[in-house]
């Protein structure tokens, strides 16, 4: 496939992101559930290269940061030692891919002290940490629900626009019912009905199958419409007189018609996906607590204290922006048919 | 000549105090309570904000903190707890007299009073509305209030204007009991009550002509989901020096908002003019703006808000809640409640939920009740190695992985509810999520809509565990009583129960029952230290942090004293107004 120039940037730019979130193990320094309640809402360390005395050092180090007596969250660094940013360090236990357990992270600095590179929420837990590890559910919720709403709505629309008739007749009214349904206000009322306590894992596949079933009716009425105009085409008639089966029709020469409708919904379905997952969770009814996901991070600036004073809270948020500015970017280029 | 000028001298006088009355409002004959507060300007229109919903408008009834509070402004009581010496004074009833032994309270009426509808007041809706808190089938809160030794106190009409109220037993501090004992209009609620429909009568959707009270003032208007207002009562009892019938302000509304930090933004932007309960952190963030904005914070001290963990040990559960039967036998067993109290690092919620504003707490007779608090209660510090300890002797084991399994080999894990609109009880369940994760113990923290959160607590008793808090109302144990009594209607770990299930509940209804019937302060004293040590013993609930008072208003707002009791800043609404000059000089 040949990419057109001006996407190569967003597009490495999402590869990185998502294997970035698939190694948070690695390159997280903490545990996404460590807590270190002595470090409440600290800003971002400060990495130093030289000392208070002007002296330059080698590896960058942190200094310990202190919570000033009385004045809650409000840290002063502990200048008496130097704590070196070591790379490839041991810590903390964790399971990459699920399957293979390691401790060794890409950076860390010993205790006491922190280095916390996006700063710490209310709990001490770190931000760039949770970041990586909240990545992981909220990118693939996204790509997921859009891999099987597309599924749907391929198998669905073709069969649909394909056999035509009462089968069409049916498909499409079911169609028009999950379109006029208000989605946010559904997934809000099924959250009552679910039991109330569900797992982190249990969650995220809910998640993934709620929002990718309500989401199949747009791109299933698209595709419908393709496999409708395809199926009159002459070369389709053609292998239709020489005998050959729906499913060889389909497969060989209908399928391939519909590939730049479902890439241009999928540069279209996963960010919005993304971002119903980012509300529900930020809404309190996604993954739950201790879990991140980029919309539970978010949730603390509903807090009027975090939005004033806490800047480093935002950073999901720009991440976000920048990724679906990423997904905005290809989805133009492929509806002026970039990709070729 | 003389008898001229005499003439017209007598009827400049007549004039001039027909004019002064009209001008007042005050007809002769009513016999208005005078009001010592600051001299304001009548007129202006407050605007509050309220977390949630009231439920109901029915004080019979009411149970929760939003209907209490505006009920609180719409009804009257006989004698009120004065928010700001925390003594007794005359309110609906001028005056009254104890016998000798203490059994009987003759109170005197006012005269003259009318409710917000016109109607006079007199004794008989003191004698109808006390029939009607003491009718069981009605379930009123305040009930458990009214009842000693297990009889109902008896109110009768001795004249047109006095009431005589005997109690069945000696009763400590009486007069404190007729607090928010709100008075009913009989000519209203009567024929409701003999219909036996009294308890579903003015529900939110009652058109304002019908609810009817003496307090300072009455409904206007109710919109669902958005506001409600309520409007002077112009009938209201109380005058101030100069003869001014109050209450100042013409109107409140009460917007609802959802949740504090919506109420501190719309604080901050100046579109309410008071905030009752600030979190600590908002406080800290607002303080630094309250010079610039207008507005002024007061940090009042410690609450008696106590803050606890609350497991299910209800007897009676749904059918369908299998796992919660099966987590009882846990629940029920003391020593578990014992080691999930030494597990929880109750310092560092005050630091993180609190920002050090607040106070850790292991009953729940908070720092802020200086005249109840036993000082020898222990305060243990966390020890994961006892709470261990406590786990292996109630047969708790520990498989390979660390996960804690009880005797059956089934994991211990539980889910806590919290009320999505309280972000600090939210924050309560993560840190107890992470306390209790070295014990092996898995914790679900399920966030609620407040009232789905209450009727399962209350209603459908469908839950593990939760987290809630309670307090405020007055110091004296008489106002805890609804919680502590096994019969008590707010008996939270295990409502409905006919007769104490445990020994040592047996133990505490009678020491509640013993200290409501004693008249000696010391004797009584011991008696509630002792219900606070088996309560620290047994853990009904686990207590966990207790806050500060922190309230804000508007600079020119003037006579606002808020006080750690019960509602902090609208004890006085009716004398609350608004300084114009103040306002000229802010804009």
């Amino acid at each position: 496939m040949n990419v057109p120039r001006g996407i190569r940037g967003p597009l490495s730019l999402l590869v990185v992101v998502h294997i970035s979130a698939l190694l948070a193990g690695f390159l997280a320094p903490y545990n996404f559930v460590d807590q270190d309640r002595s470090l409440s809402l600290s800003p971002p360390s400060k990495v130093h290269l030289s000392d208070s005395q002007g002296k330059p050092h080698w590896p960058p180090f942190v200094y310990r940061l202190i919570e000033r007596p009385g004045h809650f969250g409000e840290y002063l660094e502990d200048t008496s030692q130097r704590y070196g940013i070591g790379f490839l360090v041991r810590s903390s236990e964790y399971r990459a891919f699920g399957v293979y357990s390691s401790n060794i992270h890409l950076f860390g600095v010993s205790p006491p002290a922190r280095l916390c590179l996006m700063g710490t929420d209310s709990y001490g837990r770190d931000v760039f940490s949770r970041l990586l590890y909240g990545g992981q559910i909220s990118l693939f919720t996204g790509l997921l629900a859009a891999g099987l709403s597309l599924f749907l709505a391929t198998m669905l629309g073709t069969v649909a626009g394909y056999y035509g008739h009462w089968i069409d007749a049916t498909i499409m009214r079911i169609d028009e019912l999950f379109l006029a349904l208000p989605w946010l206000y559904l997934l809000l009322g099924l959250r009552a009905f679910l039991p109330l306590r569900i797992s982190p894992g249990q969650a995220f596949l809910l998640l993934i199958i709620v929002i990718g079933i309500v989401g199949w009716a747009r791109p299933g009425r698209l595709i419908r419409g393709i496999v409708l105009s395809a199926k009159e085409r002459t070369y389709v008639r053609a292998a239709r007189s020489f005998g050959a089966s729906d499913s060889y029709v389909i497969v060989h020469h209908i399928l391939p018609q519909t590939r730049s409708v479902i890439l241009t919904q999928a540069a279209l379905l996963i960010p919005q996906y993304m971002l119903a997952e980012v509300t529900l969770s930020f809404l309190g009814l996604g993954v739950g607590e201790p879990t991140a996901s980029w919309g539970s991070m978010l949730a603390p600036l509903q807090s009027y204290h975090v939005l004033a004073s806490c800047w480093w809270m935002f950073f999901p948020g720009l991440v976000l922006i920048t990724i679906f500015l990423s997904y905005g970017t290809i989805l133009r280029a492929l509806q002026q048919g970039g990709f070729s | 000549m003389n008898r001229n000028i005499l003439r017209l001298v007598l009827a400049s006088i007549a004039v001039l105090f027909l004019e002064l009355t009209a001008i007042a409002g005050l007809p002769a004959g009513e016999e208005l309570a005078v009001s010592h507060c600051e001299s304001g300007s009548s007129g202006g229109h407050l605007v509050v904000s309220l977390r949630s919903e009231p439920k109901t408008l029915n004080p019979v009834v009411s149970n929760d903190i939003s209907s209490r509070e505006v009920l609180a402004l719409t009804h009257a009581d006989l004698i009120h707890i004065d928010r700001a010496t925390q003594q007794t004074q005359a309110a609906l009833a001028k005056s009254w007299k104890v016998s000798s032994d203490g059994l009987k309270y003759t109170l005197q009426l006012r005269r003259g009073l009318r409710f917000s509808d016109g109607v006079p007041f007199d004794a008989d809706d003191v004698v109808f509305s006390f029939k009607v808190y003491l009718d069981q089938s009605l379930g009123s809160p305040q009930r458990d209030l009214l009842i000693i030794n297990g009889k109902g106190i008896s109110v009768e009409k001795t004249g047109p204007y006095t009431v005589t109220v005997s109690l069945p037993g000696p009763y400590a501090s009486a007069e404190r009991l007729f607090d928010s004992i709100a008075i009913l209009p009989k000519h209203i609620l009567e024929k409701p009550y003999q219909y036996g429909k009294l308890a579903h009568t003015w529900a939110l959707d009652t058109s304002p002509e019908q609810l009817v009270g003496l307090g300072p003032f009455r409904l206007k208007s109710y919109v669902p989901g958005q506001n409600l207002t309520l409007e002077k009562n112009p009938f209201y009892w109380k005058a101030d020096r100069r003869g001014v019938r109050l209450p100042y302000l013409s109107e409140i509304t009460f917007l609802f908002v959802g949740n504090e930090n919506a109420e501190v933004l719309r604080f901050a932007a100046g579109e309410t003019d008071l905030m009752n309960r600030i979190s600590a952190q908002n406080y800290n963030a607002l303080e630094r703006e309250q010079a610039s904005r207008g507005f002024r914070l007061y940090d009042l001290g410690p609450s008696l808000e106590y803050n606890f963990l609350l497991f299910n040990l209800n007897g009676q559960i749904p059918a369908q809640s299998k796992d919660v039967l099966r987590k009882q036998e846990w629940f029920r067993d003391v020593r578990f409640r014992q080691a999930i109290s030494l597990a929880i690092d109750r310092e560092a919620m005050n630091h993180i939920v609190y920002q050090g504003r607040g106070a850790p707490i292991w009953t729940h007779v908070t720092p802020g009740n200086l005249l109840w608090q036993d000082a020898s209660i222990p305060h243990p510090l966390r020890s994961l190695a006892k709470s261990r300890e406590f786990l292996r002797s109630a047969g708790f084991t520990w498989r390979s992985d660390g996960s804690l399994v009880d005797s059956r080999n089934i994991p211990v894990e539980f889910s806590i509810l919290t009320s999505a609109s309280s972000n600090q009880r939210t924050q309560m369940a993560t840190m107890l999520q992470e306390d209790l994760r070295p014990l092996g113990i898995e914790i679900h923290v399920v966030p609620l809509e407040f009232r789905t959160m209450l009727d399962r607590v209350f209603q459908t008793h469908d839950y593990e565990a939760a987290v809630m808090g309670l307090g405020g109302g007055d110091v004296d144990p008489n106002s805890q009583i609804n919680v502590w009594l096994s019969s008590g209607d707010d008996h939270l770990w295990d409502l409905g129960e006919t007769k104490p299930s445990t020994s040592w509940e047996a133990d505490i209804d009678h020491l509640m029952a013993l200290q409501v019937s004693t008249l000696k302060e010391r004797y009584r004293k011991h008696l509630y230290d002792r219900v606070q040590e088996i309560e620290a013993e047994n853990l009904p609930i686990i207590c966990l942090v207790s806050p500060d008072i922190l309230v804000g208003a508007k600079e020119r707002l003037g006579n606002f004293h808020p006080s750690t009791l019960d509602s902090h800043t609208l004890w006085n609404a009716d004398e609350l107004f608004f300084a114009a000059e103040r306002r000229a000089s802010s804009h």
